[in-house]
């Protein structure tokens, strides 16, 4: 098989995993306990009103037909009304998704400038002390719970030696003095000439994202560790040691760039599953994102919202790791190679 | 044990056997890691099953209340301190122990069966019966676990029960992927051949000849699980979908505790720990295994 042709098939294993999603999703979000239509008028709405709501929100017909209503408002963008905030779901989503975006970036960032380097030093002191100490902070790291460290942060960086602030994106004092132009704070504070403001937002956003890139730091490290360690037995590098050069350029030329490969699986694998901890992190530093809009559809049975929500989720999520396959076919010749053999 | 019973056991295990079984053990105790991890699980699995016993108060466990005993420190009486209405918070943590070790064993003793079934037949079968089964684990691939489990859940009264139902949902996915795929590389081996033109049946076949050649993956991956589904389980409780109050769910009272920090920071923290023991107990103990076996699994 063609490496194009695999790619059309991952494709169009995708459509059918995201359509799968939204059948399970939906169902389950209709067969609530509770009627939607009575939850968003309240208590004092009388019956009549509630029915009339019931047929306007299409809640009488029967969920296949309920779905495909559904499924042709996505189409053209339209994801129902949430009955929490009265809006419309997408231009929710459009307004919370930034922050959670946001965050997972600078995560991500996190990730990479603490995980790759610290897993090159355990790789060059192998089974030496750095390396165990690596390896211990490894099993800390996934064995914890991130929305266990972000108190523990708390604690130590916000209420004992007071460095951080420890709730939402930016001082209440910097409200009216930025606008939002993409909605992503560290970018608008910029746009809008706002310095202070911009090393506030800098300042709150520290704390969620190194609680929230912890167990990623870990994985990175041990995957750079063991992959360094396999390329560096390799012949090539042997060879390059041969001819003398310097042992800092073998390493960081020639050893690392080839070692980069499964980091780079498995830097793509956890963007995707950044978005699932976020929920846990947005919760515990009020930070308000797509997560702790979700989790709030959730506890209110916000059924269009939690469907919205979802959906979005899972059509980033299954984007990201279709374009780590992509890139990956792209950078190594070999896994193009495995990939057009498979099936 | 008696001699009449070691007896048995030698007519069925051969004493090869018994040499290799004996050189796993040394090399898995050579490891101080791995035998921490089996050291912390075993610790706190006896813990829990005699939590009525061993807890300082065990009647704090549920609905009790003390307005005169709230939020105390760590002292000698409540070693870990009180809880804002009261309630010794170890004595609680050995309770909600057990609520994390049924939530491990409800959704691994229904997945990894169900998974490793539907895995087999996938594997072995192929074909249309593969394709549906493989696009059924697709779709709960599509998620993030957390996610996937909360929106479950979202459907439900947030309860212990439906939480275990969401996430066992979940579950069995990731093994039948792992047996599918090694099923798929196995069906064609030399042995498998063999067994088909002894006139062998199917279930033979899968059971007798495939299945103990995915044993030692489906056990690191069992073990290294148990420590992801208590971190989900505690995530959700957290959100508040999981253990309701006043069940002692170790996330329900890492997220209680927060309303009193940070003085009364000993409700979060010492639940927050109890958590991170246990699972890094697991993980411990996996990893330990997949050096033993030298298999590949990954989460």
């Amino acid at each position: 098989m063609k490496y194009w042709q695999y790619l059309v098939r991952r494709l169009a294993g995708i459509l059918v995993s995201l359509i799968g999603l939204s059948i399970i999703i939906f169902t389950t979000s209709r067969v609530l306990p509770g009627n939607p239509a009575r939850m968003a008028l309240g208590a004092l709405a009388s019956e009549e009103q509630v029915q009339a709501l019931a047929a306007e929100m299409g809640l009488n017909k029967p969920i296949p037909l309920q779905y495909l209503d559904y499924m042709r408002g996505l189409l053209v963008g339209d994801l129902g009304t949430s009955l929490e905030t009265k809006r419309a779901v997408s231009t929710d989503i459009v307004y919370y998704l930034p922050a959670t975006l946001e965050l997972i970036t600078v995560s991500m960032f996190l990730t990479v400038v603490i995980g790759i380097p610290l897993g090159v030093v355990a790789a060059q002191n192998k089974d030496g002390l750095t390396d165990n100490a690596t390896r211990l902070v490894a099993f800390f790291s996934v064995s914890v719970p991130g929305f266990f460290i972000a108190i523990m942060f708390q604690l130590l960086f916000g209420y004992l030696l007071e460095w951080l602030p420890i709730t939402g994106r930016l001082g209440s004092e910097f409200g009216s003095g930025v606008s939002r132009f993409t909605g992503f704070l560290l970018v608008d504070t910029l746009l809008s000439g706002n310095l202070a403001a911009h090393v506030d937002a800098w300042a709150h956003i520290i704390l969620p994202a190194l609680a929230l890139s912890l167990a990623g730091i870990g994985q990175v490290m041990r995957i750079t560790r063991s992959s360094m360690i396999d390329v560096k037995d390799q012949d090539y590098v042997e060879a390059e040691r041969g001819f003398g050069l310097p042992s800092w350029l073998v390493t960081y030329k020639y050893t690392l760039k080839n070692a980069f490969i499964p980091t780079l699986t498995i830097l793509g694998l956890l963007y995707a599953s950044l978005l699932g901890n976020a929920f846990l992190i947005e919760l515990v530093y009020s930070w308000p994102g797509l997560a702790s809009y979700g989790v709030t559809a959730v506890l209110n049975n916000d059924f269009n919202a939690v469907v919205g929500v979802t959906m979005t989720i899972g059509v980033a999520f299954v984007s990201i790791n279709f374009l780590v396959d992509v890139l990956l076919g792209r950078v190594d010749p070999r896994i193009r190679l495995a990939m057009e053999e498979a099936t | 044990m008696s001699a009449e019973s070691a007896g048995v056991l030698d007519r069925f295990v051969s004493a090869e056997r018994r040499e290799l079984w004996q050189r796993s053990w040394k090399r898995f105790t050579s490891r101080p890691m791995s035998v921490i991890g089996l050291g912390i699980i075993i610790a706190i699995i006896l813990l829990a099953v005699f939590a009525p016993v061993v807890a300082p108060y065990p009647e704090h466990a549920g609905k009790f209340t003390d307005f005169s005993n709230t939020l105390q420190p760590p002292s000698l009486d409540h070693p870990l301190g009180t809880d804002h209405v009261g309630r010794d918070v170890l004595s609680r943590i050995l309770f909600g122990y057990r609520l994390s070790l049924m939530l491990v064993g409800v959704v691994l003793g229904f997945g990894v069966p169900v998974g490793v079934l539907l895995g087999l037949v996938a594997g072995y079968y192929g074909g249309w019966t593969e394709t549906i089964i493989m696009r059924a684990t697709d779709t709960a691939l599509a998620l993030p676990p957390l996610v996937m489990a909360l929106a479950i859940t979202s459907a439900l009264e947030p309860t212990l029960t439906n939480a275990m139902i969401a996430i066992a949902a979940l579950w069995w996915t990731w093994h039948a992927r792992l047996v599918q795929s090694i099923v798929a590389s196995e069906r064609g081996e030399e042995y498998v051949q063999a067994a088909k033109l002894a006139g062998a049946s199917t279930p033979h076949i899968l059971f007798r000849e495939i299945l103990p050649n995915t044993l030692s993956p489906i056990l690191v991956k069992v073990t290294l699980d148990a420590g992801f589904v208590i971190l989900i389980g505690a995530g959700l409780s957290f959100i508040g979908v999981g253990v309701q109050p006043p069940q002692p769910g170790l996330g329900t009272m890492v997220s209680q505790g927060t309303s009193y920090l940070p003085d009364s920071w000993w409700v979060s923290v010492f639940a927050g720990l109890a958590i991170f023991v246990l699972v890094m107990g697991f993980n411990m103990l996996g990893d330990g295994l997949r050096d033993l076996f030298d298999v590949e699994v990954n989460r």
